[in-house]
C-alpha cells in the first residue's frame, strides 16, 4: 500500500469526498488490523513469553512445538481454501485420522509408495465426492461435510475391523524418515505452505477461489470456471488432510484410530485467528501460517502453566478465542464497509 | 422461418431471429428478432417485463433459447455460458456492478486472463495493465486498492473497461447510469463514442430517454416478450416512444395519464399526521423536512439516488439516522425502529417488494397477520378465528386473487403480492403509510386499483407519503410534493404547481447547497462538465415562475426539435417502473 | 449455476413427487423401516425391545426439537453436544441437593449458554454455524474442566427414575419428550412468538420491517435450543447412571441435524415440522437400530447414516417450482 493511494481521484473515491478521508483511513487500519493482526499477536506472545518462563525459549520446547504439530497445521491450510471460497469443512478431523490408518496400512502392505498414495488417492476421491455435492447438488458445506465427518469415521471403523486392528509402520520403513525428527515434518509443511500460498495469489486458480468467495455471481458472470473450482478446493482440503495423516502415522509408527476428533475445530479456528473471513473472499496463506503458530504458542503456555487441567483447558481457550476474533472481525468489516 | 436479410450478412455482427424462451409455462421472448450492426449504439428499452433482460441472457449465454438461431459475426452460434459468449467477443456489464469487492482493481480487471510468465501470475504486469487500461477511461486509481474502496461511478468504469478488454465486439450496458452522477455519465458516453468508433456496437440498456436520445443510433422497443419497433432513434418522436413502450396509444398519453387517481383532497388542519425534521443520514440525507396531514397524499419526487427511499427508511427509523426527530400527532417518538414507527402509526410499503416485503414461503394469511399477531393473540397465543377475519376482509376489500389464504405468497402475480403488502399494513390500521413505489413492476390492472385504493385511503383521512418514479403518477397522486435532490429538498410544489413542467424545472435548476462538491484539484476538471450542464440547465428559471405551461425544457443533451411540438411536458422523462 | 431449467414433459410430475417427498417421505419411509425391521425380527415388536428404542431415541428428539426451531430462522445450533456435555458435568455437583435442582441449575447453564449464542447471532450478527462452533468447542472444554476426564458415577434416586423409570409402560423419558414435542407443535403454529420465528426465518429483512423483535425472537429460540439440549444432558445422565462430559453429547448435534433435515424441515429457514422432526429422529433411531441387531458394523451404520443425511438435504432443497 503506498502513500499514493490516499490522494483523491479524478472520480470521486467514495461516496462523499468531504467525509471519504477519515472513513478511508479507518477502513485501511481496520482491513491492516484484520489482515496483519494475527502475526503482531504471534509477535508479542512470543515476546511474552521468552520473557516470563524459562523453558519456552528452550530448543526442546520449540523443536517439540514444531515437530509435534507441523502436520496438523496442514489441515488449516486446506480449510483456507475451502473457507475462502465461503465453505467450510468439517471432514478434515475424520479424514486425517484415515489418512493416518490408511498410510499405515500402505507402509505395512506395500511400502513407502503405497503409504504416500493411497491416502492421496482415498483423500481426492473423497473431497471430489464432498466437492460434487456441494458445487452441482447446491447442498450447504456444512452438512455435506457434517455427514464426511461421518463417513470417513465409518470408513476407517470398517478398515480396522472396528478399531480393533492397528496397522503398524513398519520399523524398518523409509516412510517413517518422513515424520521423524522436527526438520523433516517442518521443511515438508513450510514447503506446502508456501506452495499453497502460490496458488493463492499466483495463479488463476487462486484467483477464481478468492473471486467466488467474494461475489460468487460476478465469478460465474464473469465467466470463471466456478463450479470446478469449488470441487477442486474440497478436494484440495480432503487430500491434504489425509495426507497429513499419513504424515502423522509416519511420525507415530501407526495409524491412530482415535486421532483427529475435534482437528477440525482447531484448522477453522488457525484459519479465522489468521485474518481470512468466514464469509469468504478475504485471506491469505501467511495469515493462516501465523494464526496455527498462535494457537500452537497458547496451547504450549497453557500446558506449562495450566497442565493439571490438561486438554479441557486448551478446548475452552480455543472456543473463547474464536468467538472473540470472530467478533472482532465482524465489527471490523463493518468499519470497513461503512467506508 | 428463415427471414431475408434486408442487408448483407456481413453488416449485422449479432442477428437473433425468431428467439422464443419460456419460463415455467410462462412466455418471457416470443419470436424476438434483434439485430445489431458493428459500431452503431442500440437503445433496447420498454418497461418492466417486456423481455429486455431475457434477450440480453439469451444473447449473452446465460439462458438458451427454446426456438429460434443467434447468429454471431454471420455464423450460428449457441453459447452455453458466459464464458463461451464472452471468448466469442460479446461482454455484459450489468446494473448492479458485478465485481469482487474484497478483490483488488487490477484483480477484478484481470480475472480469469491474468498475464502469467512461467505459468505464474506476473502481478507487477497485471498491475501495469490495469493501470493503463483504466486511465483511458478517465479512472486514476492505485489498482492495488480494493475495488471496494472506490465510489460507484469508478467502479462502474472498471466493470466497463474489463468487458472491453476482451477484444469484445459487442458491449452490453444494463443500466450503465443507475449510480452514476451527471459527470460520470458525459465520462461514459465519451468512452462510448470511442467504442463506436472502433467499430464495437453496443447495446444500450437505460429508462432514461434523454441518454437515449443523446447516444443511441437505433432503437429497439419491446413489449411483453415481443418486438414492437426496430428503427432509427433520431427522428422518432418521443411521445410516441413511449405509446410503443407503454402500448397505449398517443391520444391518451397526450391527453390525460391512465392513472386512476382522482381529484384533490381534502387536507385536514391542524397538527400534522407525521412531521420529520432535519432528517439527516450520513452520505444520504442531509436535513430534510417534511409534514404530512390527515387525508392528504404528499408526494416525494426525486431521480434515483436522490435520496426518496432514504428519507422514508429514516422516518420509520429502518434506516439508522445521524439527527433529525419524527413527531406523531406532536409527539415525538423517542425510539427510532420499525418497531416503535409501527407502534406509533407509522407504517411504510417498502420498494423492494422481494427482499424487504413478502415472506416467500410462507402463505397469504402469514403475510397479511404478520405485524398484526401481537394484537391478535392472548397471551401470546394467536386467535384463528380474529386471524382468518382479518384476512378474509383483507383479501376482499382489495380484491386478492388467489386460491386461499393459505396459497403460498410467492405463488401469488407480483401485483397480488403488493396488494398483500398493503393489506399487512393497512390491517394495523396506521395514521401515516408511505409507500415506496407502491406501482413498480405490477400489471396495469392492479396498478389501478393500488392508485384507486390510494386515493380512497387519503379521503379516509390517512397521512399518505408516496414515493414514486413514475411522473404521471406522482403528480396525479399528489395534492403536495416536495422534490429531493441529492438528500436535499429542493421545491415544495403546491395546488397548480404541482406538474411535471415544476418538478422537471425544480430538478432542472435547483443546485443543492455546497458539500456535495468534491474537493482536491481534480474536481476542477469534472467542474467544466458539471458547469456546462448547469449553464444549459439554467436557462428554464423563469419558466418556473410563469404559470402558463411555456415550451417544455429538457435537461440534458436533446437534439430533436421535433419533441418540442408536444402540446405539455407530459410523461417527458417517464421512468419505466422497475 | 444459472437458473435455467430445460422444461421438460415430465417436469410437473417430478415437481409434484418431489413435493410429495418432501411432505410425506419421511413418514412413509419410517413406516416402511417398521415393517421391514418387524418382518426380518419377530422380537422387533417385543416391549422390551420398543423401550429401549424409546429410551434411546428421548434424548435426540429432546434436541431435535430445539434445532428444529433454530432451522426454522435459518440458523443452525452446533453447540448441543457440547451443552449435554456441560449438563452432564454440573449434574454431579448439584445431585446432593436433590434431583430437581440439580437438573434445574443444568437448564440455567442450558439458558445462559444459548443466550451467549443467540446474542451473538442476534446481535453481533455472527453466522450461527461459527459462533455455535466456538460454543462448541467452548462449551466442552469447560465441561471437562468441571468434571475432569473420568466418568462420575450417579446414585440420586430421583435422577435414575428420571433416566429409567416409565409410566403406563412407556419410559418416562419418552413422555417428556412426547410432551416436549406437542408443546413446540403448539410454539411454532398458534403462537406468536412461533409465526414470528418462522417470519424470521423465512425474510429476515422483511422482519425486521414488519416490525418484529427479531432480536429477541432469536435469542430466545437459542435459548430455547441450549434448554432442551441441557434437559436432554440430565436425562441421559439419569439413563446411564454416570456423568461422562467427555463421551456424552458427542455428535449429538449431526444426530439432530438429522433427524430435523430427514423430517423435511428446509435448512434455509423458514419452515419448523415438528411431527416431521419426532418422525425423523424415530427413523434415525429405527435403522441404526435395526442395523445394529443385523450384526452391521457402526462403521457402516454411520456410512448408511452419513448417505441418508446427503439424501434428505438433497431431496428438501430440491424446489418442485424450478
Amino acid at each position: 500500500m503506498s502513500p499514493s493511494a490516499l490522494r483523491p481521484a479524478p472520480l470521486p473515491a467514495g461516496p462523499a469526498p468531504d467525509a471519504a478521508q477519515p472513513a478511508a483511513l479507518r477502513a485501511r487500519l481496520a482491513s491492516h488490523i484484520q489482515r496483519r493482526g494475527a502475526l503482531a499477536v504471534l509477535v508479542l506472545m512470543v515476546a511474552i513469553a521468552s520473557a516470563t518462563s524459562d523453558t519456552f525459549p528452550t530448543w526442546s520446547n520449540i523443536s517439540s512445538i514444531l515437530g509435534n504439530n507441523a502436520f496438523v497445521w496442514l489441515l488449516a491450510l486446506g480449510m483456507t481454501f475451502v473457507i475462502l471460497t465461503g465453505g467450510i469443512d468439517l471432514s478434515v478431523g475424520s479424514l486425517y485420522a484415515l489418512g493416518g490408518v490408511l498410510g499405515a496400512y500402505g507402509a505395512h502392505t506395500g511400502g513407502t509408495w503405497l503409504a504416500i498414495v493411497l491416502p492421496l488417492a482415498v483423500g481426492a476421491v473423497w473431497g471430489s465426492v464432498q466437492g460434487l455435492l456441494v458445487s452441482r447438488a447446491g447442498m450447504a458445506p456444512f452438512i455435506v461435510t457434517l455427514a464426511g465427518l461421518l463417513g470417513a469415521r465409518g470408513l476407517l471403523q470398517a478398515l480396522t475391523d472396528e478399531g480393533a486392528t492397528t496397522y503398524l509402520v513398519p520399523p524398518g520403513s523409509a516412510f517413517r524418515h518422513l515424520g521423524a525428527g522436527t526438520w523433516t515434518p517442518v521443511l515438508i509443511v513450510v514447503a506446502l505452505f508456501a506452495l499453497g500460498a502460490l496458488l493463492l495469489t499466483r495463479t488463476r486458480f487462486g484467483a477464481t477461489v478468492t473471486a467466488l468467495g467474494g461475489n460468487e455471481n460476478a465469478a460465474t458472470l464473469m465467466g470463471l470456471p466456478v463450479a470446478r473450482t469449488k470441487v477442486l478446493v474440497y478436494v484440495l482440503s480432503a487430500t491434504l488432510a489425509a495426507t497429513a495423516g499419513a504424515l502423522g502415522s509416519a511420525r507415530l509408527g501407526s495409524g491412530v484410530t482415535t486421532i483427529g476428533v475435534g482437528y477440525e475445530l482447531t484448522a477453522i479456528a488457525s484459519v479465522v485467528i489468521g485474518g481470512t473471513l468466514l464469509t469468504g473472499g478475504s485471506g491469505s496463506i501467511g495469515g493462516t501460517a501465523s494464526g496455527v503458530l498462535v494457537l500452537a504458542v497458547i496451547h504450549n503456555l497453557i500446558d506449562h502453566y495450566f497442565s493439571q487441567y490438561g486438554s479441557a483447558f486448551t478446548d475452552t481457550v480455543n472456543g473463547a478465542f474464536l468467538a472473540v476474533v470472530v467478533l472482532a472481525q465482524t465489527l471490523l468489516s463493518r468499519t470497513r464497509q461503512t467506508d | 422461418m428463415v427471414q431475408q436479410d434486408p442487408a448483407p450478412r456481413s453488416d449485422w455482427i449479432v442477428e437473433v431471429a425468431g428467439v422464443d424462451k419460456s419460463f415455467a409455462g410462462v412466455h418471457a421472448l416470443r419470436g424476438v428478432d434483434f439485430r445489431l450492426r458493428p459500431g452503431e449504439v442500440h437503445a433496447l428499452i420498454g418497461e418492466n417485463g417486456a423481455g429486455k433482460s431475457t434477450l440480453i441472457k439469451v444473447m449473452t449465454g446465460v439462458y438458451r433459447p427454446d426456438a429460434g438461431r443467434i447468429r454471431f459475426a454471420g455464423e450460428d452460434r449457441a453459447f452455453r455460458n458466459p464464458l463461451e459468449a464472452q471468448a466469442a467477443g460479446i461482454s455484459t456489464i450489468y446494473q448492479e456492478v458485478n465485481l469482487v469487492p474484497l478483490m483488488s482493481v487490477a484483480r477484478n480487471l484481470c480475472l480469469g486472463r491474468e498475464p502469467r510468465r512461467f505459468g505464474l501470475v506476473d502481478v507487477r504486469a497485471m498491475n501495469r495493465l490495469a493501470a493503463e487500461a483504466l486511465k483511458r477511461y478517465g479512472v486514476d486509481v492505485d489498482v492495488t486498492r480494493p475495488l471496494g474502496s472506490l465510489g460507484l461511478g469508478a467502479q462502474q468504469m472498471v466493470a466497463l473497461a474489463r468487458a472491453v478488454q476482451i477484444d469484445a465486439r459487442v458491449v452490453v450496458m444494463d443500466e450503465p447510469t443507475s449510480s452514476l452522477e451527471p459527470r460520470e455519465v458525459e465520462t461514459l458516453f465519451s468512452v462510448i463514442r470511442d467504442l463506436k468508433r472502433q467499430g464495437i456496437a453496443v447495446v444500450y440498456v437505460s429508462h432514461r430517454l434523454d441518454e437515449l436520445y443523446a447516444i443511441c443510433d437505433r432503437v429497439t422497443v419491446m413489449r411483453d416478450g415481443a418486438v414492437v419497433h426496430t428503427g432509427e432513434m433520431a427522428g422518432l418522436e418521443r411521445l410516441r416512444l413511449i405509446s410503443l413502450m407503454l402500448g397505449r396509444e398517443m391520444s391518451t398519453v397526450r391527453a390525460k395519464g391512465a392513472t386512476a387517481f382522482g381529484g384533490e383532497h381534502e387536507r385536514r388542519e391542524g397538527v400534522p399526521a407525521l412531521r420529520a425534521t432535519g432528517l439527516t443520514v450520513r452520505h444520504r440525507v442531509h436535513g430534510v423536512d417534511v409534514d404530512i396531514h390527515r387525508g392528504e397524499v404528499v408526494g416525494l419526487g426525486g431521480l434515483l439516488g436522490a435520496g426518496r427511499s432514504e428519507t422514508a427508511k429514516a422516518i420509520t427509523g429502518a434506516l439508522a439516522t445521524d439527527g433529525g426527530a419524527v413527531e406523531v400527532e406532536g409527539t415525538e417518538l423517542a425510539r427510532r425502529s420499525p418497531a416503535a414507527a409501527i407502534k406509533a402509526g407509522v407504517v411504510m410499503l417498502a420498494e423492494d417488494r422481494k427482499t424487504e416485503g413478502i415472506l416467500p414461503n410462507l402463505s397469504v394469511r402469514e403475510n397479511i397477520s404478520l405485524a398484526l399477531l401481537p394484537r391478535l393473540a392472548r397471551a401470546g397465543v394467536v386467535s384463528q378465528a380474529k386471524q382468518d377475519e382479518v384476512v378474509r376482509f383483507f383479501m376482499e376489500r382489495l380484491r386478492i386473487k388467489a386460491s386461499g389464504p393459505d396459497q403460498k405468497v410467492s405463488d401469488l402475480s407480483g401485483g397480488n403480492q403488493q396488494k398483500v403488502l398493503l393489506a399487512r399494513w393497512l390491517c394495523l390500521d396506521p395514521k401515516v403509510l408511505l409507500l415506496d413505489e407502491p406501482t413498480r413492476g405490477i400489471d396495469v390492472g392492479a396498478k389501478a386499483e393500488v392508485q384507486a385504493l390510494i386515493d380512497e385511503l387519503a379521503e379516509q383521512g390517512l397521512g399518505v407519503l408516496l414515493i414514486s418514479s413514475d411522473l404521471e403518477e406522482l403528480i396525479e397522486g399528489s395534492d403536495r410534493i416536495v422534490v429531493l435532490k441529492d438528500g436535499r429538498a429542493v421545491g415544495h410544489l403546491e395546488g397548480d404547481d404541482v406538474s411535471e413542467q415544476a418538478v422537471l424545472d425544480t430538478l432542472a435548476t435547483a443546485d443543492p447547497a455546497d458539500g456535495a462538491e468534491p474537493t482536491g484539484d481534480d474536481a476542477q476538471a469534472s467542474e467544466d462538465a458539471g458547469s456546462a450542464v448547469r449553464a444549459e440547465a439554467a436557462v428554464p428559471t423563469e419558466a418556473t415562475e410563469a404559470t402558463e405551461p411555456t415550451e417544455p425544457t429538457e435537461a440534458v443533451g436533446d437534439e430533436h426539435p421535433q419533441d418540442r411540438s408536444r402540446s405539455a411536458g407530459h410523461a417527458v422523462t417517464k421512468e419505466e417502473p422497475r | 449455476m444459472t437458473p435455467t431449467t430445460w422444461a421438460g414433459p415430465d417436469l410437473l410430475d417430478r415437481a409434484r413427487l418431489t413435493r410429495l417427498l418432501q411432505a410425506y417421505g419421511v413418514y412413509a419411509a419410517l413406516v416402511v423401516l417398521f415393517v421391514v425391521a418387524a418382518v426380518l425380527d419377530s422380537s422387533f415388536l417385543s416391549a422390551g425391545n420398543v423401550r429401549i428404542q424409546l429410551f434411546q431415541v428421548a434424548p435426540t428428539l429432546m434436541v431435535a426439537l430445539g434445532m428444529a426451531l433454530v432451522i426454522g430462522t435459518e440458523g443452525v445450533d452446533l453447540s448441543v453436544g457440547a451443552m449435554i456435555a456441560l449438563a452432564a458435568s454440573v449434574v454431579p455437583l448439584y445431585v446432593g441437593y436433590g434431583a430437581p435442582l440439580a437438573v434445574l441449575v443444568a437448564l440455567v447453564f442450558g439458558a445462559v449458554s444459548g443466550a451467549v449464542g443467540g446474542t451473538m447471532v442476534a446481535f453481533a450478527r455472527i453466522q450461527p454455524i461459527v459462533a455455535t462452533l466456538s460454543l462448541m468447542i467452548g462449551l466442552r472444554g469447560v465441561a471437562e474442566l468441571i468434571n475432569g476426564n473420568s466418568a462420575k458415577p450417579v446414585m440420586n434416586s430421583g435422577l435414575l427414575s428420571l433416566g429409567s423409570d416409565g409410566f403406563a409402560g412407556v419410559p418416562l423419558m419418552a413422555w417428556i419428550a412426547g410432551v416436549c414435542a406437542v408443546l413446540t407443535a403448539l410454539l411454532v403454529r398458534r403462537t406468536t412468538f412461533g409465526r414470528q420465528l418462522v417470519a424470521i426465518g423465512d425474510n429476515r429483512q422483511a422482519s425486521k420491517l414488519a416490525g418484529l423483535p427479531v432480536r429477541r425472537v432469536l435469542v430466545t429460540v437459542y435459548v430455547l435450543s441450549g434448554v432442551l439440549a441441557a434437559f436432554a444432558g440430565a436425562m441421559i445422565v439419569g439413563h446411564g447412571a454416570e456423568a461422562d462430559p467427555a463421551h456424552q453429547g458427542l455428535n449429538m448435534e449431526l444426530n439432530a441435524i438429522t433427524a430435523v433435515v430427514v423430517g423435511g424441515t428446509p435448512l434455509t429457514g423458514g419452515r419448523v415440522r415438528v411431527l416431521g422432526t419426532v418422525a425423523g429422529a424415530l427413523f434415525m433411531q429405527l435403522i441404526t437400530a435395526v442395523l445394529t441387531q443385523h450384526n452391521v458394523h457402526t462403521s457402516y451404520t454411520q456410512l448408511v447414516e452419513a448417505a441418508i443425511i446427503c439424501f434428505a438435504v438433497y431431496a428438501s432443497q430440491e424446489r418442485g417450482t424450478r
